[in-house]
């Protein structure tokens, strides 16, 4: 009973992550401005990712969760889709001892 | 030993003699004059730190006729450490590659404490300027000597950008960029050689290279030597980036990719690399890369892992990775890439 309350906690602040990512996705990407962005759509196939703007999602990832990304988990794999983001910063934050 | 990339100067008892605020009938400095635009020849940014009201102060130095040599300059009542910190934040340089002219012990001392990596010299010492190491590039490139120029397009853009209300690739796009990707000349080596010297954000492996190892790679066969050049509706951004491929057999390894920091806010950072995956891939090669973590080359580090180069081996801060050639970017749209290779 109790771990499957964890559980549900742990989803819902991974929700939470995935959300805001969307919104800094629409708000600072053309491509994604009007369109549906589902959790799963892979966002370099989708809009232009300059490595301008993955420095920049980058310290928006960083300031906004508070946690440093280390240079390992800088893969394409990690950045693809914003579920993805989103597991990214769940796991670090985990490791993070929070 | 690094180049000095901009002199600050203080205005009063400095640049001229007297005091502006208390109303001095001033004079320039014996010299100063020269001393200003031999600097700007030998392409060195100069900026201002001067406790002074900014109206006032620039009104004077356009009167001096000297306005223009002078890359935002920073005149209010703040701190000089915190005027020298708008400046590097501005001209996006490092802070050891500032130089801060002061006639006051206090305010030299004041910069230092804060930026113990600016080199401070006090305006007696203006005599010897000119033949400092640090000041004395061994030779001024064409881009060089169009530098002041090229940042004072670089801050009609940012203007534009503030003015511009929309998304940032938005903006990119109204730019109108052309990039173009070429094999490098002989004329290009001085600036390839000054590239591999001031880059440092954008930059693979940090390694220097001279005129004579580019010249040597740039005819050896088993070597390709790309040059990149920048220019949009404000003008050139002049030779802005470079890629050393080594080509052993089947597997062409990018020994350097650079780019310069004047292009890190226009998203170009990625074309050089997809031009090298494309090559690769027509080719039927395989495409290595070396990879030196630096404390300062984080974003390089994103540009490839996000391209899809993956870290096939390392020792200490020594990368190499391999791409597989799967995943394929292309262009933005708000570029148009030329090639001549």
């Amino acid at each position: 009973m109790h771990d499957e309350a964890v559980v549900n906690m742990a989803d819902v602040t991974v929700a939470d992550y995935a959300a805001n990512i969307r919104a800094y996705l629409r708000e600072n990407m053309t491509a994604f401005k009007d369109v549906e962005l589902d959790d799963e759509d892979n966002i370099f196939e989708r809009g232009f990712f300059t490595s301008l703007f993955a420095m920049q999602l980058l310290h928006y990832v960083e300031s906004t969760f508070d946690v440093e990304v280390p240079d390992d988990y800088i893969m394409l794999r990690n950045f693809s889709s914003v579920r993805r983001l989103a597991d990214m910063v769940a796991d670090l934050k985990r490791t993070s001892g929070e | 030993m690094k180049m000095v990339k901009c002199v600050v100067w203080d205005l009063d008892d400095t640049l001229w003699h007297g005091t502006l605020s208390a109303g001095d009938d001033l004079v320039l400095r014996e010299g100063v004059v020269d001393l200003v635009k031999t600097l700007d020849a030998r392409g060195i940014l100069q900026s201002v730190a001067s406790k002074n009201n900014h109206d006032d102060a620039m009104r004077k130095l356009d009167e001096l006729g000297l306005a223009e040599y002078f890359l935002y300059p920073q005149i209010n009542w703040n701190s000089k450490s915190s005027s020298v910190a708008a400046i590097r934040q501005k001209l996006n340089i490092g802070i050891d590659t500032i130089m801060f002219v002061d006639d006051q012990p206090f305010e030299r001392d004041e910069v230092a404490f804060a930026h113990p990596e600016v080199e401070t010299v006090d305006s007696a010492e203006l005599a010897t300027l000119l033949t400092m190491p640090r000041l004395s590039p061994k030779v001024v490139t064409e881009d060089a000597s169009r530098r002041r120029l090229m940042y004072l397009e670089d801050q009609a853009r940012s203007e534009a950008e503030l003015d511009y209300q929309g998304a940032a690739d938005e903006f990119l796009g109204s730019l109108g960029m052309i990039f173009h990707i070429s094999r490098a000349k002989g004329d290009d080596l001085r600036r390839l050689e000054e590239l591999t010297e001031r880059t440092n954000q954008l930059n693979s492996t940090g390694i220097q290279y001279s005129y004579e190892q580019l010249d040597e790679l740039m005819h050896s066969p088993d070597h390709d030597l790309w040059v990149c050049e920048l220019t949009d509706r404000y003008g050139s951004y002049g030779k802005i980036g470079m890629a050393l491929v080594e080509k052993q057999d089947d597997r062409w390894t990018i020994n350097l990719l650079l780019m310069s920091c004047r292009t890190v806010s226009k998203g170009v950072g990625t074309v050089l690399l997809s031009f090298l995956l494309k090559q690769a891939a027509e080719n039927g090669k395989r495409l290595f890369a070396r990879f030196r973590r630096t404390d300062r080359n984080r974003q390089m580090l994103v540009t490839y892992q996000l391209a899809n180069f993956r870290v096939v081996s390392h020792e200490g801060s020594d990368y190499l990775y391999e791409n597989d050639l799967a995943v394929r970017q292309e262009y933005p749209e708000y570029i148009k890439v030329e090639i001549d290779a």
